[in-house]
């Protein structure tokens, strides 16, 4: 039998970046993503996605310009929101996404600074330098979204997934407690902790424009459906069934105590804005305190 | 049921109508815009996009209200509303509103 194979073309450059062309620009929002970066790599019925445009929308309502907003993003599937904005961006190695964002709020004040980056990211790897940023008081924007594991490198248990759930390293159910982010975050010392799921768009949107007003550390978690590697061993269903479930058990109560915000696997999920107070951030007391002192004993060896 | 008039203040608002636009070849089938969209305008349509997925389509092009809820839930920058216009408040709209919901409109049921 003669197979006939189809004729070897050599990759062309021109009509690659003709489509690039092409495909960008057919959505409103396409304006604030890289060229050529869409489809992204999210499985289908991730909420990451969900996320992101939340995040561009609240720029864009907000008016904010692109020069003056950056991304901080750490290792994961969160991570790669990074790649796809085009703005000033920055990917960092795994769990240090706070300390480079650290530096750079406090030597660029004027800069939005947002850390976007998974739950394994910010509270396994990254935890000690999330909790001193919030206990700092930075001038950093958070969002942490959490789908309950380690999706990217293929669905393993994280310091966030609930007791008994199933993941591909806890295949009898897990037997360690999760976080209760919020929870941890007040406890550190953040001035704006809220939690939405990806079933609320607008909330979250609201949310995140009047973290750019705040000054100090504010943290946001948003809870994801991850099919692949959560909803999978757990029977949750696809994304969209989780967004169901979302639907029908999350409650929203702004200014509930956080430490009642705990998630149990196929439990009740509370939502909502819970902290929003006002603490001096660390430049400010940084400038009041030091800076103020070490001027006034300068002045004294003067005279 | 009929209403003897319209609301007083009906010349002060405005019913807008949207233009649903559909970017096929970015859908990845999740269904979140065909589940979540509050006036039930959209479906999942029978043909397949380049990379094998249903992507959705628009049952009644009258139904869009321009809400932007598609546009916000889309993970994938698929889907977008356009405002087309603002039409005024008529009789028809607010006997339409008030048995959209009811038992006996099967017009915005879902299948």
């Amino acid at each position: 039998m003669k197979r006939h194979f189809r004729d070897i073309v050599p990759f062309d450059q021109d009509s690659a970046d003709r489509a690039i062309e092409e495909g960008h620009g057919l959505h409103p929002l396409d304006e604030y993503l890289k060229p050529g970066r869409i489809p992204h790599i999210w499985c289908p019925g991730c909420g990451l996605g969900v996320v992101l445009t939340t995040y561009i929308e609240a720029i864009r309502r907000k008016g904010i310009p692109v020069d003056k907003c950056v991304v901080v993003s750490g290792i994961g599937c969160t991570g790669r929101v990074a790649g796809y904005l085009d703005m000033d961006t920055y990917h960092t190695t795994h769990g240090r996404a706070i300390p480079f964002a650290t530096g750079l709020a406090l030597v660029r004040p004027d800069l939005h600074v947002t850390v976007f980056s998974g739950d394994g990211d910010l509270f396994a790897i990254g935890g000690n330098h999330l909790i001193h940023g919030a206990r700092r008081n930075i001038n950093l924007n958070v969002i942490c979204v959490n789908n309950f594991n380690y999706g990217m490198t293929g669905g393993q248990a994280g310091p966030t997934t609930p007791v008994d759930a199933r993941t591909s390293t806890t295949p009898m159910g897990n037997a360690e407690p999760g976080f209760n982010l919020p929870h941890l975050a007040h406890a550190s010392g953040a001035v704006y902790v809220a939690r939405w799921t990806t079933f609320h768009p607008r909330q979250l949107v609201h949310s995140i424009t009047e973290t750019f007003d705040k000054k100090g550390f504010t943290f946001i978690e948003v809870i994801a459906p991850c099919p692949t590697g959560y909803g999978r061993p757990n029977k949750l269903g696809s994304g969209l069934e989780e967004m169901r479930y979302y639907k029908e058990m999350s409650e929203v109560r702004n200014g509930a105590d956080p430490s009642k915000a705990e998630i149990r696997l196929k439990g009740k999920i509370l939502c909502g804005t819970f902290i929003n107070v006002e603490r001096p951030d660390f430049l400010e007391t940084y400038n009041n305190l030091v800076i103020a002192k070490a001027q006034g004993r300068d002045k004294g060896k003067a005279a | 049921m009929s209403f003897w008039r319209l609301p007083l203040d009906s010349e002060e608002h405005s019913i807008p109508h949207g233009k649903i636009n559909i970017i096929k070849s970015r859908c990845k089938g999740c269904g979140f815009c065909i589940e979540f969209c509050p006036n039930g305008c959209l479906r999942e349509s029978k043909a397949f996009n380049e990379k094998g997925y249903h992507p959705p389509e628009v049952i009644d092009d009258t139904g869009c209200v321009d809400c932007g809820l598609c546009t916000l839930i889309c993970p994938e920058f698929a889907i977008f509303t356009e405002l087309q216009e603002a039409k005024k408040i008529t009789e028809e709209d607010i006997q339409k509103v008030t048995t959209r919901f009811s038992r006996k409109d099967t017009r915005y049921r879902k299948p």
